[in-house]
């Protein structure tokens, strides 16, 4: 996803808020990966605002995706230029209302955000893990949170919430704790990457791990492999637009020249502005994390793992209301995709609703302001506040 | 947070059809007007497909469960006898297909109800019969090229087709509404030439 963080325009935040720390597992219970490996300790890097009820029953969980982090909204002090990812459909009054739900949001497994990742150090070797960090599985990633959620004494979730790499977690923690989760809003997701899906992965990966600087994931200490991982976050960026976005955000438009200069330069807006995504990502992301959460995202097959291939096998476990949206410029994860998923629901009898919203920012549109996202978002969890019974 | 506007007078009509507690689907749901008021006046459980993205919205909004979709292929998925009333109302003469979709309705509902308006009102008849031209009316408000409605029928067509295609009739009201749809009433004398609207129930044969 890309980095599209604005500040809310009535000003409306939910404050400060502070980064926190959660590990478990240790070498005589180490955290066992669906690879058969294992890790400890685990540390869970996460952040919540809002209110936890008496009865702890307004939690909701928001997922981030493939480049996020545990920031989802706020400011950690009072003078930061940005605030949190989310900022504009979380916080008071906003689609996801802070006043009303207790918001949690914590950094993936394998990330480089405060979690553990291949860039921590292993307490075996103690030098960092790099490539010696064992695959993980998006199931891993939810297995991980839901210790986090048992840590805070949350019984059932009210809601699981999240966008692309974030949807993936949402079906995950719906059909692997069916009972733990109330109502799930899979955004702009799909069951499983298509081959399309794959091959951007896998050339992003490529231009990671060709960087002589990569040193077979071994690099932490000397110079990074930036350029891979620049060109890697470019390649990321076009998948997230579409056509239309990018002519209107770019056309042939030159970039601060009139004229042409026949060189390779980055001449073109388009080629500036991928070459500015690309350079900003490496100062805040790791190549390693890349590679590991990329893989799993490509793994992830919801209908493989738990429904023996059968997608409405796979849901047959679940109860959770679900709000499936998707986006009809998204080329990522197309409308298809959602549907096929709404489709498996149906058939489970399980209660589902589906929007496409017209918008023509790609796979992004669901990190931009959109009012019609705000509406159902608060009118979803409003009703699932109010029907979904008591633990 | 959303004002109950009170019901149209043929969805009053509907609504008194449906049992408390029922599980209801609505094809072609709108902006979930009713619905919503037979979720909160009669407990349904409610579930509404709807093709415009801008009606969804404004039903999920509203807390009302419904996805976005074409009838006619969205109602293909739910399992057989999910629900115990589907619900068709004023869309009947837009869809391709009548004989399945409501083949398709009593499939996955026990009784299904479908309303459209009557091409046999006497207005309708003398505007054709008088002026030649192809009607337009209150009901009928589209002209000949941009009508959706590609399909027109009367009351009495709709009981023949019924026999013909083996639908059981359980309950029918024709009814002749006013005041933009807020208010009607039965029409019991010669429906097939003074009601504007019909409502069936259909049951299994």
């Amino acid at each position: 996803m890309s980095e599209y963080v604005g500040h809310d325009q009535n000003g409306a935040s939910v404050g400060l808020v502070e980064k926190q720390f959660f590990t478990f597992a240790g070498p005589k219970n180490p955290f066992s990966l669906e690879s058969g490996a294992s890790i400890n300790p685990v540390t869970i890097a996460y952040e919540t605002c809002g209110t936890l009820n008496q009865d702890k029953s307004n939690a909701v969980f928001v997922l981030h995706a493939l480049s996020g982090d545990s920031h989802v909204a706020g400011y950690y002090k009072t003078d930061d230029a940005k605030p949190g990812w989310w900022d504009i459909m979380v916080g008071p009054g906003k689609g996801i209302d802070t006043d009303k739900y207790f918001v949690i949001c914590s950094n993936i497994l394998g990330s480089c955000m405060g979690s553990t990742g291949p860039a921590s150090v292993n307490p075996a070797t103690k030098r960092e893990y790099g490539t010696d960090f064992p695959m993980i599985t998006i199931g891993d990633m939810v297995r991980a949170q839901k210790a986090l959620v048992d840590h805070l004494g949350i019984k059932r979730l009210l809601a699981v919430v999240g966008g692309s790499v974030g949807g993936m977690q949402v079906l995950e923690w719906c059909v692997r704790y069916p009972d733990m989760v109330a109502a799930a809003v899979p955004l702009a997701s799909t069951c499983r990457h298509s081959a399309l899906a794959i091959a951007f992965n896998e050339v992003a990966r490529q231009s990671i791990m060709a960087d002589p600087n990569w040193c077979s994931g071994h690099y932490y200490g000397r110079t990074k492999p930036g350029m891979g991982l620049a060109i890697a976050r470019m390649i990321g960026h076009i998948t997230y637009l579409s056509d239309e976005s990018m002519r209107m955000k770019f056309g042939r438009r030159l970039q601060n020249k009139s004229a042409l200069s026949f060189g390779f330069g980055a001449e073109f807006q388009v080629e500036s502005y991928l070459q500015y995504q690309g350079n900003k990502f490496i100062e805040r992301f790791d190549a390693n994390s890349f590679l590991f959460i990329t893989k799993a995202a490509d793994y992830f097959d919801l209908a493989r793992e738990h429904g023996k291939g059968s997608l409405v096998k796979a849901f047959s476990k679940c109860s959770a209301r679900f709000l499936v949206v998707s986006y009809t410029s998204d080329w990522l994860y197309p409308t298809y995709q959602s549907r096929e998923m709404v489709t498996a629901m149906k058939k489970n009898n399980l209660d589902v609703s589906f929007c496409e919203i017209k918008a023509q920012w790609g796979h992004d549109a669901f990190l931009l302001p959109n009012e019609k996202l705000d509406h159902l978002m608060k009118g979803f969890l409003n009703r699932v506040a109010h029907e979904s019974t008591p633990i | 947070m959303w004002p109950m506007n009170p019901l149209r007078y043929d969805l009053q009509i509907i609504a008194s059809w449906i049992t408390p507690g029922a599980r209801v689907l609505e094809l072609g749901c709108g902006e979930g007007d009713l619905l919503r008021w037979l979720k909160q006046n009669r407990q349904v459980l409610e579930r509404g497909i709807e093709i415009k993205e801008t009606k969804v919205v404004k039903c999920i909004e509203k807390g009302i469960s419904v996805l976005q979709g074409d009838i006619n292929t969205e109602i293909m998925d739910y399992p057989d006898n999910a629900f115990d009333f589907a619900i068709c109302s004023q869309t009947l003469q837009q869809v391709y297909d009548p004989v399945f979709l409501i083949q398709s309705m009593l499939r996955v509902a026990g009784r299904c109800v479908v309303s459209f308006p009557n091409f046999g009102h006497y207005r309708i008849r003398s505007q054709l019969m008088f002026s030649g031209c192809a009607p337009v009316s209150r009901e009928l408000p589209h002209e000949w090229y941009d009508t959706p409605n590609i399909r027109v029928l009367s009351l009495r067509d709709f009981e023949n087709f019924a026999r013909q295609a083996g639908f059981k009739l359980l309950k029918k009201a024709a009814i002749n509404t006013k005041n933009h749809q807020m208010e009607g009433k039965i029409v019991t004398f010669l429906p097939n030439l003074f009601a504007t609207y019909g409502i069936f129930l259909i049951g299994h044969p």
